[in-house]
């Protein structure tokens, strides 16, 4: 039992590093915070990708003209593509958390979502106060 | 001309995709907006051009770069991608003529240029996933799609700032998704060594105890959900909706989860196949109360929106409902129902935003009480309102009722009269909700101190119609669409099994 999980380990890890990303990624206020949780949930992804490219034995694909056992170099390109996405991603974020904190003054929810609320009150107002 | 025909299913992505970047280089005020039209209306002649070809000669496999599949990325298209291609590119087609006057009235005039570069993308992307066979090909384009989907809802910050914790709220769901969606896809390659469809079908037919290939699944239908808004997971939807600008509305509900609905039925029946070891339990136990639950808490969610925008998101929700019954079904009626729901909803939801992007032209916020009286000074506004409602209610001669009338059928066929008495139950609910607006709109008084306002331009009203008329025209005459909704459902359930 315990050495089937060791053998495994690099996806205990992904798992673990999967359950911080997703956790910090609900629990914590801070938009930054919330990018950073965002970032380790993709990473886990890259890792798990990695490792079931991984041939026992193998060495790095790389064409030599001599039959050699090499590891599977598709899972490898495929998360090159995985990595360019989150890196697009991750700026978007954080592009947008700059144009939060400069329309709303805070990075954080709670504040913004108190602004928001006041933004909602004022329009209810508003459309009230056209009905009268 | 026979270069052009056989390279067809690449060009349909490449030309958008070539012509985003170069959207941006251009300064000009309606050069970016021109290109982005030209563009829209290639992309729809060639999807058209595609499903004729596809519903004469059936599938069309084109190899990118010539190499052959499954080591190449296959583009592979048949009755159903063909059918969605159409719906998004026709979608694009229609609103872009629509999106002018609109957008240069919501959106920071210096950005146009980015704004229709991000539409453009957002197209490929949406295309991308439609067309392709090769499912980390389908995460790619997703993310093209959803990234551009993004910074088209922020672009709404000018009118209301709340767009922008819209988009950002959207990001972090979409982007949980989407990786969801590529963790499952991980699993499969880890079980089966291949990530092109029609392989993957074949390689996991012996499979389907395996574990992994349960998680795979669990992942790619979690991930897919979420960016599909499935009911429980639509807390992105009604926001981005409501802040994004009104052209943008109209596009995205008409398409953008209409794809993500494609993706879902592309892996249910032509990867895994409806008899699929733990499918027809996913239907029973996990789609048919979550389709229920998403038909009344959408609608009754909506009754209580005095946001004209949030109100039709909301219904949204319920919509997506149905879709998600008809596949729960699992039998060629309910299938069929819900691929012609794809087209009907995109109609009806497309005209119902288009009306709604005329009044907020007009009067710049849309709420219940904002549209007082307004039916007598936008006459063709809101009759147009008025038509794509009663299509949404499902009232015959409408497109909505041939999506409920296949649904019930299915359900009748299924023996579940509990499900036929809740279909129309939940369509009672729609008619509150559109009678809500009919109200303010043709009974209630202007309030005072109103400007008289004007009939919107009829750059938007044609559009508008355009889809008004359609929506008729298809309850009529549902021959066209039936008949492909109805090959479709019939390939998927008697192919896959």
């Amino acid at each position: 039992m315990f050495e089937s999980v060791l053998a495994h380990y690099n996806y205990w890890l992904v798992i673990v590093l999967m359950m911080i990303g997703l956790y910090v990624v609900i629990s914590r206020g801070n938009l930054v915070k919330k990018i950073v949780g965002l970032n380790i949930f993709q990473t886990s992804v890259f890792l798990l990708y990695i490792s079931l490219g991984k041939v026992t034995g193998g060495t790095a694909p790389i064409l030599t003209g001599e039959p050699e056992l090499f590891s599977n170099p598709l899972p490898h390109v495929l998360i090159l593509t995985a990595i360019v996405v989150g890196v697009a991603t991750t700026a978007l974020g954080l592009a947008l958390v700059v144009r939060i904190r400069e329309t709303y003054g805070s990075i954080e929810e709670e504040d913004v979502l108190a602004a928001e609320a006041a933004d909602a009150a004022h329009e209810l107002a508003a459309a009230r106060e056209g009905s009268t | 001309m026979s270069f052009l025909a056989d390279h067809l299913p690449a060009l349909q992505i490449a030309v958008p995709l070539v012509s985003a970047p170069l959207c941006a280089l251009l300064r000009g005020g309606r050069l970016p907006w021109l290109l982005a039209l030209a563009i829209s209306w290639f992309a729809f002649y060639a999807s058209a051009t595609l499903l004729l070809q596809v519903m004469e000669t059936g599938e069309i496999s084109y190899h990118m770069g010539n190499w052959a599949p499954p080591i190449g990325i296959e583009y592979r298209v048949d009755a159903i991608n063909a059918f969605v291609l159409m719906i998004v590119s026709g979608i694009s087609a229609i609103a872009l003529p629509y999106a002018k006057r609109s957008v240069a009235h919501e959106v920071d005039p210096r950005r146009l240029g980015q704004f229709y570069t991000a539409y453009l993308l957002c197209l490929t992307g949406l295309l991308g996933v439609t067309i392709t066979g090769d499912a980390f090909n389908i995460f790619v384009f997703l993310e093209i799609s959803s990234l551009s989907t993004y910074v088209l809802v922020a672009s709404g910050a000018r009118k209301d700032r709340r767009a922008l914790t819209a988009a950002f709220n959207y990001l972090v769901l979409g982007t949980v998704g989407a990786t969801f969606f590529v963790i499952g896809v991980g699993l499969l390659y880890m079980v089966t060594g291949t990530l092109n469809i029609a392989d993957l079908a074949e390689r996991l037919r012996p499979l389907a105890d395996s574990r992994v290939v349960q998680a795979g699944f669990a992942f790619i239908i979690i991930g897919m959900g979420l960016k599909l808004a499935m009911f429980p997971m639509h807390a992105w939807l009604p926001n981005a909706y409501t802040y994004a600008p009104s052209a943008v509305t109209v596009f995205l509900a008409a398409t953008a989860t209409k794809v993500s609905v494609y993706v879902v039925l592309r892996f249910l029946f032509t990867v895994f196949g409806p008899t699929y070891g733990f499918v027809p339990l996913t239907f029973e136990f996990i789609f048919l109360p979550l389709a229920l639950l998403a038909m009344f808490a959408g609608s009754i969610a909506a009754i209580y929106q005095s946001n004209l925008k949030r109100l039709f998101a909301y219904s949204s929700v319920a919509q997506l409902g149905y879709m998600v019954l008809g596949v729960a079904m699992g039998n060629v009626s309910g299938l069929t129902a819900a691929v012609l729901h794809l087209f009907n909803h995109a109609l009806m939801k497309g005209a119902l935003f288009m009306a709604l992007g005329c009044v907020a032209l007009r009067i710049g916020a849309v709420s219940v009480n904002g549209v007082r009286g307004l039916g007598r000074e936008m006459p063709w506004t809101f009759a147009g309102l008025v038509g794509a409602g009663l299509s949404l209610i499902g009232v015959p001669a409408t497109v909505g009722f041939i999506s409920k009338w296949y649904l019930i059928l299915a359900a009748v066929e299924n023996g579940w009269w509990p499900v036929v008495l809740l279909i129309v139950a939940s369509s009672l609910l729609a008619v509150i909700y559109i009678w809500k607006i009919v109200e303010a709109a043709y009974l209630g008084q202007a309030p005072e101190g109103r400007r008289p306002v004007a009939e919107a331009p009829a750059s938007m009203l044609v559009p508008l119609w355009v889809l008004v008329i359609a929506n008729f025209y298809y309850g009529i005459n549902a021959d066209l669409t039936t008949s492909v909704a109805g090959r479709v459902a019939t390939t998927f359930l008697g192919g896959g099994s």
